[in-house]
């Protein structure tokens, strides 16, 4: 199937980093070094044998906090994706098969959604309802799915004038059998690309909303709200608040990397772009 | 012929593939072509797809379209070997000492620009002549290629003429900066039959009188055979036969030119129609669009297909014969007339048939390879219907899958292919078969084999012939191609704008006394004859003298 010496260096090492992640995320309880809410030391000591990466703004042992931080982060992220894919992607085919009032309205629908900055959505309706993980995934995966429902139409209007889905329509199948059977496994590989795209604009997006405070509430703690908690030591020359940013930054670069290398795949196979 | 214009020497030209998970490698696409052609003459390169016949023609251009290369041999224009004069001298050979006249038309001129500017385009940047001199060489082509309205038809913008015309500016763009080399690369081939005529008629006239050297790149030996000196034969990058026209048509020597001068052997015993119609299509009217706004494209057209026989129905792009397969299918629902069907009035809209009615009712494509989902595997596409129809499962499936492939000539073993990895002939198989599975009583053919080389479309008629004869099942054959109506239709119907102009029995379709629109029709058909184009323009003025 795939060989890994066909695969680029670039989406190697965002794979490798991403993997990293992501075990770092599964493992955090097992391999951190301290709890993740006991204060273990002075407030923002600097990197040492006992605290590598140094203490936060509470004397809490910053590596521990990364790597649940990661944990919070990734599966807020994942399960917002996830979500943003399943409602997205559904309505989206859909409404490109079934067309009509069906698709003007639900489009119309979603324009009106798009029109209104994502932030400050997010941001009214997290203020009005009551601030837990569940509330902030739907939120997140709902105002994300407009754009998954844009693309997914997009692909499958396309598909869905093929003479193979007139063939399985003049067979009589019902539309279930024409979405899922006949259009989605041909609009599987861009919305695979999009996939990484949107995951890592959803941990841009939870990292906003926790900077901001309406996003994961203390003690937990994803990255965003570390920077949020520890901004206030940039001013002293005290890095704390650079290294969950880091991260951040980091991992958008590697899924963005493989996300790449997806999207350079599948235009390949449709005859596009070409990179051999 | 050390005098000649154009002079290839043991081309060989080799493309790197890239197949999914194996590593890559060259192919060799060319090998070891050989051809001299002096000022004034026309060669025909000719071979089915995957000959390397455009390659071959491209190579005077020094072009080798994605990943192509020439490996190998010399190719000299003028004396001059084109191959090793770097970026600088391809610059100058390009549009000034050798031109080139695309297939399609449409797509190669730029919808932006008025056709003028695109026409005296390069003969400006080649510096050959300036703008007055230019528009003024190009309004004398118009006219000499027979546009309408020669003087102003430059104004005009891509869209605004017809594919035929665009065709011709097209060639006028060649001619323009008098080159020393026309390359066609299948400039008919998109045209219909009663266009076709004339815009060969033109490129003939116009090769002629300016005494250029041609190219003349296609797959149909009957074109070729009108406007050529020469005829070289390909297959598979190698050359087969290469001989004067003559020779060639009338006394082929190799086994592969024989058969592609005498495709179409099919035999079919014509049969009379009978009183037991399976489908009767009774004044039907439809339109696209709704309204005020509606464009008519049938006007109360009356057919029957009688069963286990053949129905052609014959008409150029624009006649609406495909558009009377989605009224019969039932995607697009008639504004007024009915379909019997089996002695039953079927219900207009595809949604209110039953699911015998669909069944009873099977459709094969033009294109076979989007016919098919690429995800799924040949038995998954020929095994659904035997589900949906039969309920079908397992073992039970399984064999009559094994069965169908049997029928359409294929083995078990395509069982786990992808449409990807077939042959465009094995895909159109795949998609009769597809249609058989569901034991049909009409199958509605929508230019199935004008996609496919004469030799692969011959197997797949023969193929369809038989199984009417084994399944008794009745075809409503849509077709633009008059050879195939020839060979395996009963009845036929041409359609011309949305009406239906002439229809019956075979033997009196193709009997004269003929309408106006059916001799068009049946005289633009090239045939394999040298000096068909000539009798056929002359029978035309002696018509329209004659009224």
């Amino acid at each position: 199937m795939l060989k890994i010496r066909r695969i680029p260096l670039s989406a190697l090492i965002g794979i490798a980093i991403t993997v990293l992640f992501v075990l770092a995320a599964i493992f955090a309880p097992w391999i951190s070094p301290y709890s993740d809410t006991s204060v273990v030391g002075d407030v923002w000591e600097p990197m040492s044998a006992a605290h590598w990466l140094g203490t936060d703004n509470l004397g809490r042992d910053l590596l521990t906090r990364l790597l649940y931080g990661a944990r919070i982060t990734l599966f807020i992220a994942a399960l917002a994706t996830a979500l943003s894919f399943t409602l997205g992607a559904s309505l989206g085919l859909t409404a490109a098969v079934i067309g009509g009032w069906f698709d003007e309205v639900l489009s119309r629908f979603v324009d009106l959604i798009m029109s209104i900055p994502t932030l400050i959505f997010a941001l009214v309706v997290l203020s009005v309802l009551p601030v837990n993980t569940v509330t902030l995934i739907i939120v997140m995966g709902v105002l994300d799915s407009t754009r998954v429902y844009r693309i997914s139409r997009a692909v499958a209007v396309d598909i869905n004038v093929m003479d193979f889905v007139e063939a399985a329509k003049l067979r009589g199948e019902g539309r279930i059998w024409v979405i899922f059977r006949e259009i989605l496994p041909n609009a599987l590989s861009p919305l695979v690309a999009e996939l990484g795209l949107r995951f890592i604009f959803a941990i841009l997006f939870l990292s906003a909303l926790s900077f901001l405070g309406l996003g994961v509430q203390p003690p937990m703690s994803d990255w965003g709200g570390m920077v949020k908690e520890n901004k206030d030591g940039i001013v002293f020359g005290i890095p704390a608040a650079l290294l969950p940013a880091a991260a951040i930054a980091i991992l958008s670069i590697s899924v963005n990397l493989v996300a790449d290398w997806v999207l350079n795949r599948t235009t390949d196979l449709k005859g596009g772009r070409g990179n051999a | 012929m050390p005098d000649a214009l154009l002079d290839i020497r043991h081309l060989r030209i080799e493309a790197t593939v890239y197949p999914p998970d194996e590593p890559s490698h060259d192919i060799v696409i060319v090998d070891d072509v050989s051809l001299q052609l002096e000022k004034g003459r026309v060669l025909g390169l000719i071979g089915e797809s995957g000959a390397g016949k455009s390659t071959i023609g491209l190579s005077p251009m020094g072009y080798g379209r994605g990943g192509v290369r020439i490996t190998g041999g010399e190719v000299t224009i003028n004396g001059r070997d084109i191959l090793k004069g770097g970026k600088r001298g391809l610059r100058r050979l390009r549009g000034k000492e050798v031109c080139y006249v695309a297939q399609s038309a449409a797509a190669a001129f730029n919808p932006a620009h008025k056709l003028m500017d695109q026409v005296i385009e390069a003969t400006l940047k080649h510096k050959v002549a300036g703008r007055v001199e230019a528009e003024r060489r190009a309004v004398a082509l118009f006219r000499k290629l027979g546009l309408p309205n020669p003087d102003t038809f430059g104004n005009r913008y891509p869209h605004q003429v017809s594919g035929g015309q665009l065709q011709r500016a097209m060639t006028a763009m060649a001619l323009c900066s008098e080159p020393d080399l026309i390359i066609f690369d299948e400039p008919t081939t998109a045209l219909d039959v009663t266009t076709q005529i004339d815009v060969l008629a033109a490129i003939k006239d116009a090769i002629r009188d300016t005494g250029v050297a041609a190219l003349y790149i296609t797959h149909d030996l009957a074109v070729v055979a009108q406007v050529s000196d020469e005829i070289m034969v390909l297959r598979h990058g190698k050359l087969v036969e290469h001989g004067d026209v003559r020779q060639i048509i009338d006394a082929p020597t190799k086994e592969y030119t024989k058969a592609l001068v005498s495709v179409r052997s099919i035999e079919h015993e014509e049969k009379r129609p009978h009183e037991k119609p399976i489908l009767a299509v009774e004044h039907i009217t439809a339109a696209y669009g709704h309204g005020a706004a509606a464009v008519p494209v049938l006007k109360d057209v009356s057919v029957e297909v009688c069963s286990g026989q053949t129905l052609a129905v014959v008409g150029e792009s624009g006649s609406g014969k495909s558009t009377l397969a989605r009224v019969i299918t039932g995607l697009l629902p008639p504004r007024e007339g009915k379909i019997r069907f089996d002695g039953r009035d079927l219900p207009p809209r595809l949604g209110q048939r039953s699911r015998n009615d669909l069944r009873e009712l099977q459709m094969i494509y033009q294109m076979a390879d989007v016919a098919m989902n690429p995800r799924q595997t040949v038995g998954t596409i020929i095994g659904r219907p035997l589900e949906f129809y039969f309920g079908m499962r397992g073992r039970e499936r399984d064999k009559r899958v094994a069965e169908l492939l049997e029928e359409i000539e294929m083995g078990k073993g395509f069982l786990d292919r992808y449409p990807a990895e077939l042959s465009g002939g094995q895909k159109q198989r795949v998609c009769i078969a597809r249609a058989l599975a569901a034991k049909p009583k009409l199958i509605i053919c929508d230019e199935v084999t004008s996609a496919l080389d004469p030799l692969v479309a011959d197997g797949i008629l023969k193929l369809l012939l038989n199984l009417q004869k084994i399944e008794d099942v009745a075809y409503l054959f849509i077709t633009h191609d008059l050879a195939t109506v020839r060979a395996i239709a009963d009845s036929i119907a041409v359609m011309y704008r949305g009406e239906l102009v002439r229809y019956g029995p075979k033997s009196e379709v193709l009997a004269p006394p003929f309408d106006a629109y059916t001799d068009l029709l049946l005289s633009s058909v090239p045939e394999m004859k040298i000096g068909w184009l000539e009798e056929a323009i002359e029978g035309r003025r002696m018509q329209s003298a004659g009224n």
